[in-house]
């Protein structure tokens, strides 16, 4: 035995200092460091992404790794909203009443492996995610030209029928069913980027969904980037690309996406220069990255709300008074302040506040008017009803503790006991779908700088209302505003359009998020944006110099 | 015939008398029931607050003379977490373990006893459940559940007048009990069957065989003294993956309802904040391990105590 | 005991299919579909999707007809991914294998020396040493070790990084944190075996005899000794591949354990199915290995193996 021990102990002493010298000799360089000296950007981006044809995916995840492959007709503003910059179109114009529009194309746009990008491309494109066997998830964001709708939900079979003309190669002609004046916000979503004609037939039919054009040897594409390689779970690399008709103005030369599930996890690997930008912040981390990493840490503006829905069709939540009762006694400040740390704003309306628009403001803080509204509905203390109420949320950590602090609010401000119900998401969507809910939490996020991609949500049959609330009135204001020519006297509709969801309360706006993540100092061009959609082609990474 | 019996009662009396003295392992047995009896027993006293009151103006306390391990996230009071969440933890700990070492246990000897071709039947029916995706079975199971429960609870309530907090704390742990051993047997019946396919093949067995002695006597009497060893050291190892299966499960909907805590949670709690709030880790660590090693080092006790070889001495 | 193995592995078809069968229908009754998000979609886009993976036909017509395409040898498409669920299994178990392999090799070379090392010296300060490290090992979860490693260790030794998965090094982390809890359970049920061998007759005789106490130990008692190590070895290993999820998402390996568990969140069908297809078959390889070291420990159980 003291044999064994001994030659433990030489064992032991031998490894310290193989790693002692180890340290020593391998001064490794930082990923963070040598990948800024090579321009290459490691961007933290939460999971794999479903698929890269923009055509047929739907999230976050997925969006940033497609506008660096892909450009749609206009470019955001690497700072600013409300600019458009040119993308795949040189130049656009419109009628008077944004009925009409005309996008002249880059008069040199290439794809990626040199073929001209025409209008051929683009009517290739609105007509492949517009027709019903491709089964397009986001094809409803084309509803805006005259007659996609139809066409994509099969009542009318001919593609010509869909408002889309092409009068040269590089002209290309839009006729939209309602005035739309943000229709340049609207291409920057990926369902309206192109994709290359020719690619994605050579590796298959138009409609066919997994074809194999977007592996990385077939993948063509006409953004700033292309793809090089794409390793599931692991990491996916674009890397500059020259024919890019603005390539002068690309200043990295590359871009690894990983995709890093656990937010604990990326924020230790930023903490240890292994990335640049974070996709998120856990909460828990907020303080710690606010004071330990003050350059670093960033908290932007995002175009979103939390909220919680009131299932109307419930005994006794069909009582505006109760629902109006439970909204007055949540004090969403002190939940932004002391449990999601993120400085986001607590809301008093369902839209955030964006532009002209300015949300009805109905909604605050008040636990005396709460206990007045409670009594008044009929559950005061002397009425000897009791509710049974259960808060449905999702399985998440921090769902619970903030499920937690709506519960004991309604416990100490109203007397209420409300239980808490988690459950995984899709169970969670089910259950709020099929109105099997009292209370449910929820959140939304803009597809584009408008107000009404928060308000056509809560039209009757919608499959994202979830509430069993609906109203004639809200969606007579929404038709008539939505064929408001001007943008001033359209917006003042729809906020009267809010005025009159929020007053009956199938929904309590709770905060507007924000969007809290690290940065690395050496990144560059990387400014605040309400949909958190960083053109990379103006990213530059900037290595300190000597000082 | 009570010849035998007599000396099955000595076993379990001289069993008694070694353990005594095994200081490690009656420390241990103190230790537990000291840790039991603070967790029943002190939340009924007023020096203890309320575990579910909230404070969001006084998070992140550190311990102190008003809240003596400090307070958590949204400002409850840790130690009277601690306690209520001991109540469920060590709850947890005992059914499902007991659960689950009954059903491994019975199953794996008749099957290694046995031997053959219902063996093979039944170890093969261990594998498919072994492979069944867990997580599948158990957001199924929540959801049957959830509805059939709320109808339990509710009798027990109005019917039988019973305190409904209590009701709703403990009622929701029956499909958590189920939950967990359902897939805790599975591991205990391949040992326990290993074990007995060994010692079957012993020559007083097979001595018992040939004497013509029953089968269930065979197993009970001369079997199952020999693998209990086995089986304890085992059965303590169990036990803190029990509790930290319920952690993750509540977040499913099964189990503790919150507010309410247990220790498996408020591990992973402070497992978020492990680099900012450490405190919020560490304590529930401390009581967590303590128990876990008092459990240990009280189930090797119990293992040597009961060693049919070691009571030749 | 060729035909043995013969037997067993045509069990092992049977526990394969078994195993679908049930997963196939069980996942199928679960609320939602691979198709709803937070954002919902147009209902005739989501009912040509279901027509695309014939999820609009009754469960024994889809079973039939993926049994069908499985013969021709197509695990199908992933209905999430976008990608043959072929190609995302291949690209995702080799770091699986390499995390369950290192961390098993950690394992048995710390767990059984360990526990052996404490039988033979019950009630020492090297056997509570051990012990304790052990206990230590089991009671503090992964969650917490992983983190604690990353954060400790990988920020101060400059060839390991807190997450990510390209040279060797980078498989140390992740091993050590899947390996040393299955080190801790292996220690205390190599000791436990080794007592109960320890205190048996023959030991007792050879001791009597004046044999060495390193040969006994050699020869005799180990091989019964680690009898119950094996039998919780084979479970163990299948466990170390598929339960990988959480050692996974803290150290970033692009393994199997979150297709798993995600496949199922996501409902889907058909990634959960080639996934469970393959940790079928590897519990039934682990569980047969296992099997078979008893075999060869105990050459007494020969006759019992049907």
């Amino acid at each position: 035995m003291t044999s064994l021990i001994h030659s433990l102990k030489v064992s032991a002493l031998l490894t310290s200092v193989t790693l002692a010298g180890l340290m020593s000799s391998c001064q490794q360089e930082a990923p963070v460091d040598k990948y800024t000296k090579e321009k290459v950007l490691l961007i933290g981006n939460s999971t794999e992404p479903q698929a890269l044809d923009p055509q047929i995916v739907t999230g976050v995840v997925e969006s940033n790794i497609i506008t660096a492959l892909f450009e749609g007709l206009c470019v955001q503003h690497p700072s600013q909203e409300g600019i458009h910059l040119p993308g795949a179109a040189a130049s656009w114009e419109s009628n008077s009443d944004f009925t009409e529009w005309t996008f002249h194309l880059q008069p040199n746009g290439k794809w990626s492996d040199g073929t001209p990008i025409t209008t051929a491309d683009f009517l290739f494109s609105y007509e492949r995610i517009l027709t019903p066997d491709m089964a397009a998830k986001y094809a409803s964001v084309l509803y805006y030209i005259k007659g996609a709708e139809d066409f994509n939900k099969g009542k009318n079979k001919d593609f010509k029928s869909v408002a889309i003309t092409a009068p040269d190669s590089h002209t290309l002609k839009l006729e939209l069913k309602a005035p739309t004046p943000f229709l340049p916000d609207l291409t920057k979503h990926y369902a309206w980027y192109p994709v290359p004609k020719h690619t994605v037939l050579k590796h298959g039919k138009m409609t066919q969904p997994n074809n194999p054009w977007t592996e990385p040897e077939n993948m063509v594409s006409n953004g700033s980037f292309k793809l090089k390689t794409w390793r599931f779970n692991d990491q996916i690399y674009v890397e500059k690309n020259p024919l890019y008709w603005d390539a002068d103005q690309v200043k990295l030369n590359g871009i690894r996406f990983l995709p890093i599930l656990n937010p604990y996890t990326e924020a230790r690997m930023f903490f240890n220069d292994q990335l640049h930008v974070t996709y998120g912040l856990a909460p828990e981390m907020i303080d710690h990255s606010r004071q330990n990493y003050t350059q670093n840490f960033k908290q932007d503006t995002y175009l979103g709300t939390n909220f919680l829905r009131f299932n109307v069709t419930h005994n006794d939540l069909k009582n505006l008074k109760l629902r109006k009762a439970l909204a007055f006694a949540i004090d969403s400040q002190s939940i932004i302040d002391n449990i999601l740390k993120g400085g986001q704003l607590a809301a008093y309306g369902m839209v955030p506040p964006m532009g002209e628009y300015q949300p009805p403001h109905v909604l605050s803080y008040d636990p005396q008017k709460a206990q007045q509204l409670l009594k008044e509905a009929g559950y005061g203390s002397d009425s000897g009803k009791t509710l049974q109420l259960t808060l449905l949320t999702t399985d998440k950590e921090s769902a619970k503790t903030i499920a937690e602090a709506y519960q004991d609010m309604w416990k100490k401000n109203l007397g209420i006991e409300v239980s808490i119900e988690q459950s995984e998401w899709k169970t969670y969507l089910d259950k709020l779908t099929k109105l099997d809910y009292d209370i449910g939490t929820g959140g939304w996020i803009g597809d584009y700088p408008d107000p009404t991609t928060f308000l056509d949500m809560w039209k009757k049959g919608d499959g994202n209302n979830r509430t069993g609330w609906h109203s004639e009135e809200y969606e007579a204001i929404l038709r008539d505003a939505e064929q408001t020519r001007d943008p001033k006297q359209r917006i003042k509709k729809l906020e009267k359009a809010e005025a009159l969801f929020l007053s009956e309360m199938p929904i309590m706006p709770s905060y507007w998020y924000t969007q809290c993540y690290l940065l690395h100092h050496t990144v560059q061009g990387w400014d605040p944006l309400l949909l958190n959609n960083h053109p990379y082609k103006f990213v530059d990474l900037v290595a300190e110099t000597a000082q | 015939m009570s010849h035998r019996s007599n000396k099955g009662s000595s076993l379990w009396s001289d069993a008694w008398l070694r353990l005594k003295k095994n200081r490690m392992a009656t420390a241990s047995l103190f230790i537990l029931i000291i840790i039991t009896l603070l967790c029943f027993v002190l939340p009924f006293f007023s020096i203890i607050k309320d575990p579910n009151i909230q404070n969001l103006e006084n998070t992140f306390q550190q311990p102190n003379l008003h809240h003596l391990l400090g307070t958590d996230q949204v400002g409850r009071d840790l130690l009277a977490r601690l306690l209520l969440g001991g109540q469920i933890s060590i709850l947890v700990g005992i059914v499902a373990t007991a659960l689950s070492v009954i059903i491994g246990v019975s199953y794996g000897s008749i099957a290694g006893y046995i031997g053959g071709k219902t063996d093979s039947i039944m170890m093969r029916i261990v594998d498919i459940l072994y492979g069944l995706p867990f997580l599948v079975i158990i957001i199924l199971f929540s959801i049957l559940i959830s509805e059939h429960l709320d109808i339990v609870a509710q009798t027990l309530i109005e019917d039988w007048e019973l305190n409904k907090t209590m009701v709703l704390k403990f009622t929701n742990l029956i499909p958590l009990f189920i939950a967990i051993s359902a897939l805790g047997w599975l591991t205990m019946a391949r040992m326990a069957r290993a074990q007995v396919m060994t010692v079957k093949k012993q020559e007083y067995i097979e001595a018992a065989m040939s004497l013509g002695l029953s089968h269930w006597k065979i197993l009970t009497r001369h079997i199952m003294p020999n693998i209990l060893g086995s089986i304890i050291v085992y059965t303590t190892l169990t036990v803190p993956g029990f509790i930290l299966t319920e952690a993750s499960l509540s977040y499913l909907g099964l189990g503790v309802e919150s507010p309410n805590s247990s220790w498996g949670i408020l591990l992973k709690e402070g497992a978020n904040y492990m680099e900012t709030q450490p405190q919020l880790l560490i304590i529930p660590s401390i009581i967590f391990s303590i128990t876990l090693f008092a459990l240990n080092f009280l189930g090797d006790g119990l293992r040597d105590a009961l060693d049919p070889k070691a009571a030749k001495d | 005991m060729l035909s043995t193995v013969i037997s067993r592995l045509a069990q092992g078809f049977v526990v394969i299919f078994c195993l679908l069968a049930i997963t196939f229908g069980l996942i199928r009754l679960m609320p939602g579909d691979p198709f709803s998000g937070e954002k919902s979609h147009a209902e005739h886009i989501i009912k040509k999707n279901k027509e695309r993976f014939k999820l609009d036909r009754p469960i024994p017509q889809q079973f039939a007809a993926y049994l069908e395409a499985l013969t021709r040898g197509e695990l199908g498409y992933s209905a999430v991914k976008e990608q043959p669920v072929a190609k995302i299994i291949g690209q995702s178990f080799p770091a699986s294998l390499i995390l369950g392999i290192c961390g098993m090799l950690i394992a048995i070379l710390v767990g059984i020396p360990a526990g052996i090392i404490s039988a033979l010296k019950k009630n020492s300060i090297i056997d509570y040493g051990a012990m304790i490290i052990a206990m230590i090992g089991i009671s503090i979860p992964s969650f917490v070790i992983g983190p604690l490693l990353a954060g400790q260790l990988a920020t101060r030794v400059p060839f390991l990084k807190v997450a990510g998965w390209g040279d060797p090094f980078d498989w140390i982390l992740p091993s050590l944190t899947l390996g040393l809890a299955t080190a801790a359970y292996l220690a205390r049920i190599t000791r436990g075996g080794m007592l109960e061998v320890l205190n048996q007759d023959y030991i007792r005789t050879a001791q009597a005899k004046g044999v060495s106490q390193l040969s006994i130990v050699l020869k005799h008692a180990i091989r019964g000794g680690i009898i119950p190590a094996i039998a919780y070895v084979g479970p163990a290993f299948a466990a170390l591949i598929t339960g990988s999820f959480i050692v996974e998402t803290i150290f970033q390996v692009p393994g199997m354990g979150q297709h798993f568990v995600n496949s199922t969140l996501s409902r889907d069908y058909f990634l959960l199915q080639g996934v469970v297809i393959l940790f079928g078959a590897l519990i039934v390889l682990a569980n047969l290995a296992a099997d078979i070291a008893l075999v060869f420990l105990n050459p007494r159980l020969k006759s019992n193996n049907a």
